[in-house]
């Protein structure tokens, strides 16, 4: 199958808003999801539906064993030394704050240091901006470059010796920029400091070796990946799992219980109480399928395509502002702007009007809207299965809005 | 062609109120309402003034988008002079007629400009952005008609 063809299993894109095909460029926010994933959760629920690592009966074994498949398939997606490496949560928000609240909570102590970039999404800022607050310790920021580049020098700076967790987005959601994991991690651990690594924008549009980045925790959602929302992954480095204490109790994570004592589950087991968001797992497991299938060449092709054509189409508009680098080779497959005059909303409602989706806002990112001196912008993301038509077609519209709120 | 649905929400007089808000700007020594609207960050400062029951000074200094601004620009216009009672009932009768719901023609008159942010229930995503002024002027008026007693 071509790219088109896996294009035409997307049922939503098939479909009109407000009387205009749709051309969804919110990827950045959560990307569609192709009739395999659907049908992969609703045949789990029709034909396969038991709770998992509970029962001794055929449909029990045949639900846990194509969670645990899962599992594998997301090791081998993100290089994990061992499937036991990665468990499973609700999202890339979810794991951050768990390593917060385990990791965190159990090394932090006052007047330690949390290394934090300008770039970051609140899920991977508020997280360890309250540990810092409940410990005493400080929480410091890596500032960017002016063209919103991180800056190595700026980050061997604010990390020191007194740093323990450096928690870093591989790439921004807002700048479409990608950080030097590699680097970043060799400073830390340099300095004796763990690398927490929020993935949620980069594990779409590249393959990731959560091995050779030498990344300690690496956190990403299913919904950006095709896959469905309620689950998210984390891979930790099996030493520091091992080391870690659950912050939930219930089914699932024991292994012996008695009412003056419980022993805990292994890894990842001991990760994950309760019934977790079995459909959501084999969902993602369909998506991560999808994406082998296409392959990296096929996707990153196109997505590279599509940016330089976003990216110089946005920079060549009269009284557009764009923010972040303005070299394509420095750019993930997001772009944020906005037009001189007239607030992200209006042009966002203009473009909806055509049937084109984008975000405008703050992205999560209020902080680094302070950096950049603006309240919002519009933000367009795309994905392979956009079109250099759709993109034509949005910078037309674009063009359009834009004369009708500065006539 | 779909663009001229913009229109049908950016009509003339939404525009202009946007482009040169009525009663903008504020004044260093007066109290002051700040409201935010999470979903964007957009901030609007509204301050109001109530003399004898009457609202006398009413003006506001905001970032946001053209329904935000023409909003409270129109706001300004129409709750200036009202009693606090008035004032209140026409914040009300906003309310209900950005959400769609029919208000009555008394309330629709007293609007003025204000009725054309009717067709803003037909935009469910920017009904906040309409209502954003007159939720700050209603806290406004809580806060300065406790203040007196
Ligand atoms: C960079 C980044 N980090 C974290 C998140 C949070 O992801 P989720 O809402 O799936 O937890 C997002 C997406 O909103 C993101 O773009």
């Amino acid at each position: 199958m071509t790219r088109t063809d896996y294009r035409r299993t997307f049922p939503i894109l098939t479909t009109k808003v407000n009387g205009e095909p749709l051309i969804y460029l919110d990827n950045a926010a959560t990307t569609q999801k192709p009739q395999a994933v659907i049908e992969a959760i609703s045949h789990y629920y029709a034909y396969d539906n038991a709770n998992v690592h509970r029962g001794v009966y055929t449909l029990a074994a045949r639900a846990t064993n194509q969670y645990e498949a899962v599992r594998d398939q997301v090791a081998a997606f993100i290089q994990a030394p061992r499937r036991d490496t990665v468990f499973f949560t609700r999202s890339t928000t979810e794991s951050l704050n768990w390593v917060a609240q385990t990791y965190g909570e159990q090394t932090i102590q006052a007047g330690d240091e949390i290394v934090v970039t300008a770039l970051e999404h609140h899920s991977n800022l508020v997280p360890w901006q309250q540990l810092a607050l409940r410990k005493r310790a400080q929480l410091k920021v890596i500032q960017l470059r002016p063209n919103g580049e991180l800056d190595l020098a700026a980050a061997a700076e604010q990390i020191t010796a007194k740093t323990k967790i450096v928690a870093v987005a591989q790439t921004s959601n807002v700048l479409g920029v990608t950080t030097p994991i590699r680097e970043l991690a060799q400073l830390a651990h340099q300095r004796g400091a763990v690398i927490v690594v929020d993935g949620a924008q980069t594990v779409a549009h590249q393959p990731v070796n959560v091995q050779e980045l030498d990344v300690d925790f690496y956190a990403f959602s299913g919904h950006k990946l095709y896959g469905p929302t309620g689950v998210g992954v984390l891979y930790g480095k099996l030493a520091l799992l091992q080391q870690l204490t659950p912050v939930q109790f219930g089914g699932e994570m024991i292994s012996n219980v008695t009412f003056e004592r419980t022993e805990f589950a292994p890894i990842p087991q001991r990760f994950e109480a309760g019934t977790p968001d079995i459909s959501g797992v084999i969902g993602l497991g369909a998506a991560l399928k999808t994406i082998q299938q296409l392959g990296w060449p096929a996707i990153q092709r196109q997505e590279n395509q599509l940016t330089a054509q976003l990216l110089n189409g946005l920079l060549n508009l009269p009284g557009v502002t764009v923010y972040g680098p303005e070299s394509v080779a420095k750019h993930g497959p997001v772009v944020a702007f906005n037009v001189n005059g007239v607030h992200p909303h209006d042009i966002a409602t203009g473009l909806d009007l055509a049937g084109i989706e984008v975000r405008a806002g703050h992205h999560c990112a209020q902080p680094l809207m302070q950096t950049l001196g603006v309240a919002a912008t519009v933000r367009a993301s795309v994905a392979f299965y956009n079109t250099t038509a759709e993109i034509d077609r949005f910078l037309v519209v674009l063009r359009e809005v834009k004369e009708f709120f500065q006539q | 062609m779909s663009l001229l649905n913009l229109n049908d929400l950016y009509k003339t007089v939404i525009l202009e109120h946007a482009q040169a808000p009525h009663h903008y700007g504020l004044q260093p020594d007066l109290p002051a309402t700040t409201l935010n609207n999470p979903t964007c960050g957009d901030v609007l400062t509204v301050q109001l003034v109530v003399t004898a029951n009457q609202i006398t000074t009413l003006q506001f200094s905001s970032t946001g988008c053209t329904i935000s601004q023409a909003s409270a620009s129109v706001m300004t216009d129409v709750l200036l002079g009202k009693s606090v009672s008035e004032a209140q009932a026409l914040i009300a009768a906003f309310s209900k007629l950005v959400m769609g719901t029919p208000i009555a023609k008394h309330d629709r008159d007293q609007l003025g400009d204000a009725a054309v942010l009717g067709s803003v229930a037909q935009f469910p995503t920017r009904i906040r952005c309409a209502t954003l002024a007159w939720h700050a002027a209603a806290q406004a008026l809580t806060e300065v008609t406790t203040d007196d007693q």
